[in-house]
């Protein structure tokens, strides 16, 4: 190896060899674990055994001889599967208005006219977070009546901040030459925007958009409060009844959804990301 | 005006918002067609100012600009800059795009068809000196600071633009990088002949790129504009002086060739004569040193009158021997290196076939020198007797 570095012809022409052939060291097991991203493809495994112990555990239970409603409360066809699609429907939309709005929202944020506001706009999202989310949730039921949209809309203003913030901070953090560059060469603002900003902040507006997801699967529990139904009305009957067993299979279902997302979100990350970065 | 001037800069200035004093003050500059005009100066004189109210980049507040006798100062600025090339020092290659792709930015905001983007990228990259095979579908962040760089000049003449702005392109390179990109972008220069203007705040690297060279003071005032061996010959005042710093005159010994040397006569003889027909010779001559040439008129021994008295008239082995010869085309400041080593503090000129053509002294080079100071202060003096 160091022959290979002090023995180097020192190159004489035009041929932009000063990189040299590069020098790969012993790869490590956690580098290998990173580059063949181990990890991404091990979680869909974790999550299946997950599943299946659920499984195991709903089978083994004795429904039969169970109280009533906690029979009620563990059916598959009537509850829990329409409960978790609920729950995946709040998240979801939520998320994608998220998106619709807390992006361009940092793109208009960090343009030079509208820089100044950024930090108090960010505030207002922040006390969107600030606020407890039980007392987000009851304003907006009050204000849009009882049903899983106003739900929707409250879990929106909970989640809009790592969006917008991860937005802002994605395309600030593009290096100002690159910027410059493309500028001098008669790019216009557009398609600086568009062409080299947006995609160099991909990677971190996903990240964003990635919690936002989790975040509004995990507050999705709580729009049965009003009425918005989800996994949350099978949790709170476990509690309501004092059975821990509709409690259990109610927490691990949120779980499951909650971890396919997380999941899902990581390989968007890993594949929507710009080669080169 | 003159309508070779390229670019023509008509009181330009710029002056930010709550500050009294300009940035760039009423400055007013022609840079000609197909030259390198440097722009140089201590940091803060405001050169990369003036050099981005060329393209726009920052909006002068008072002024003209004019490209080709065109005035430029409110036309899109957009469309402006996709005809005038840009590189900066931190290059500002876009890491998410491939060489190829980066190279033919300008070429497809112009809308031109795949097949000649594609030609023209692998053909600047050949240019540069990078092998398209290799280096056009990988990455920026595969490439080292010298080809990074090479590949932002290549970007830059994307659309073959016929002006080049560059600010301080070379800074950010190590020493020997640099050199070597620095000769090649001479090449280059000589081959496709743009206007270029050129930013540094390196007075070495101002007179090694630089046609003319501008010397700015404070507020991007012009302290002096001319051909770099006219500055180093003479520095119009302390400033300039001050800036162009110590061994202005060692360095302009680099822009006279020998051949505009008048080189007198040197005692000589030929190898088949006598050591007495030497010494008369030496004798003539008011010179320490005689040189003995072979049949071809080829520089063979130094000799001393000592070397003379005592020689066999062989002259092997005898004084001591001949071991440099310098071209016509060789610098004053080569020929001083090798005088400062050689015995005889005096050095050979020789013709491409190696015949001795003349002998260059010490005294020549002085004479070179306040020949050139001379002649820039007459130039000075004129322009202010027209003026």
């Amino acid at each position: 190896m160091t022959d290979q570095i002090t023995h180097r012809e020192m190159p004489t022409g035009t041929e932009g060899s000063e990189a040299g052939p590069p020098v790969v060291p012993r790869e490590g097991f956690f580098a290998m674990w990173r580059r063949l991203q181990l990890g991404l493809w091990l979680a869909p495994l974790g999550i299946l055994a997950l599943v299946g112990v659920l499984y195991m555990y709903y089978q083994n239970l004795d429904l039969a001889n169970a109280v009533r409603q906690t029979r009620s409360a563990l059916q598959w066809e009537t509850k829990l599967w329409p409960q978790m699609l609920q729950h995946v429907q709040i998240a979801f939309v939520a998320t994608v208005v998220v998106v619709i709005v807390a992006v361009p929202l940092g793109i208009i944020l960090t343009r030079p006219a509208f820089r100044r506001v950024g930090p108090y706009v960010v505030a207002v999202a922040n006390s969107g977070q600030a606020l407890p989310a039980y007392g987000l949730l009851v304003l907006f039921g009050a204000a849009m009546g009882m049903n899983r949209t106003a739900a929707m809309w409250a879990f929106v203003v909970y989640a809009l901040l790592p969006v917008l913030r991860n937005t802002m901070v994605g395309l600030d953090q593009v290096d100002r030459s690159v910027i410059e560059a493309g500028r001098g060469m008669g790019m216009t603002r557009m398609l600086v925007l568009t062409r080299i900003e947006l995609p160099l902040a991909v990677p971190v507006i996903l990240a964003g958009v990635r919690v936002a997801m989790v975040l509004n699967i995990g507050m999705a529990t709580l729009a049965f409060l009003i009425g918005g139904g989800a996994l949350g009305v099978t949790i709170y009957s476990g509690i309501e009844l004092n059975q821990n067993s509709v409690l259990i299979v109610g927490a691990v279902l949120v779980a499951i959804v909650a971890l396919t997302f997380d999941w899902l979100g990581a390989v968007a990350e890993r594949y929507l990301r710009p080669r080169g970065i | 005006m003159s309508s070779e001037a390229k670019i023509r800069l008509d009181r330009v200035e710029k002056k930010y918002h709550g500050t009294s004093v300009p940035a760039v003050e009423e400055l007013s500059l022609d840079v000609h067609e197909g030259e390198i005009l440097v722009l140089v100066g201590p940091s803060g004189c405001g050169k990369s100012t003036t050099l981005r109210l060329i393209n726009r980049m920052i909006e002068p507040t008072g002024g003209k600009i004019y490209l080709d006798d065109e005035d430029v100062t409110t036309v899109d600025p957009d469309k402006l800059r996709r005809r005038i090339g840009y590189v900066i020092q931190q290059i500002g290659l876009f890491p998410h795009q491939t060489i190829a792709q980066n190279i033919a930015t300008v070429p497809r905001m112009l809308k031109w068809d795949k097949a000649r983007i594609a030609a023209r990228a692998d053909e600047l990259l050949h240019l540069a000196g990078l092998d398209p095979e290799i280096y056009r579908d990988r990455y920026p962040k595969e490439l080292s600071g010298g080809q990074a760089q090479r590949v932002g000049v290549a970007r830059a003449l994307g659309a073959d633009p016929e002006i080049m702005l560059m600010d301080e392109p070379f800074g950010a390179i190590d020493p020997i990088t640099r050199e070597r990109l620095q000769n090649e972008f001479l090449r280059l220069q000589a081959e496709l002949k743009k206007t270029i203007v050129f930013v540094t705040h390196d007075i070495d690297e101002a007179i090694k790129m630089g046609d003319r060279i501008a010397i700015l003071g404070e507020r991007s005032v012009i302290r002096q504009l001319d051909t770099p061996e006219r500055i180093l010959a003479f520095p119009v005042d302390q400033f300039v002086d001050d800036f162009i710093g110590a061994g202005s005159t060692i360095k302009g010994l680099n822009f006279e060739q020998l051949s505009g040397l008048r080189l007198g006569g040197y005692p000589t003889i030929r190898s088949d004569q006598s050591p007495q027909a030497g010494l008369e010779a030496l004798n003539e001559s008011n010179k320490t040193w005689l040189l003995v040439v072979d049949e071809q008129n080829r520089p063979m021994r130094w000799m001393r009158e000592g070397d003379l008295q005592q020689s066999t008239g062989s002259y092997q082995d005898e004084g001591s021997e001949v071991r440099i010869r310098l071209n016509a085309e060789d610098t004053l400041f080569d020929s001083l290196e090798q005088m400062l080593q050689s015995e005889s503090g005096s050095c050979c000129v020789v013709d491409r076939h190696g015949a001795l053509t003349g002998v260059v002294e010490m005294a020549h080079l002085r004479r070179a020198i306040r020949r050139a100071q001379v002649e820039a202060r007459r130039h000075y003096e004129d322009l202010e007797d027209n003026a």
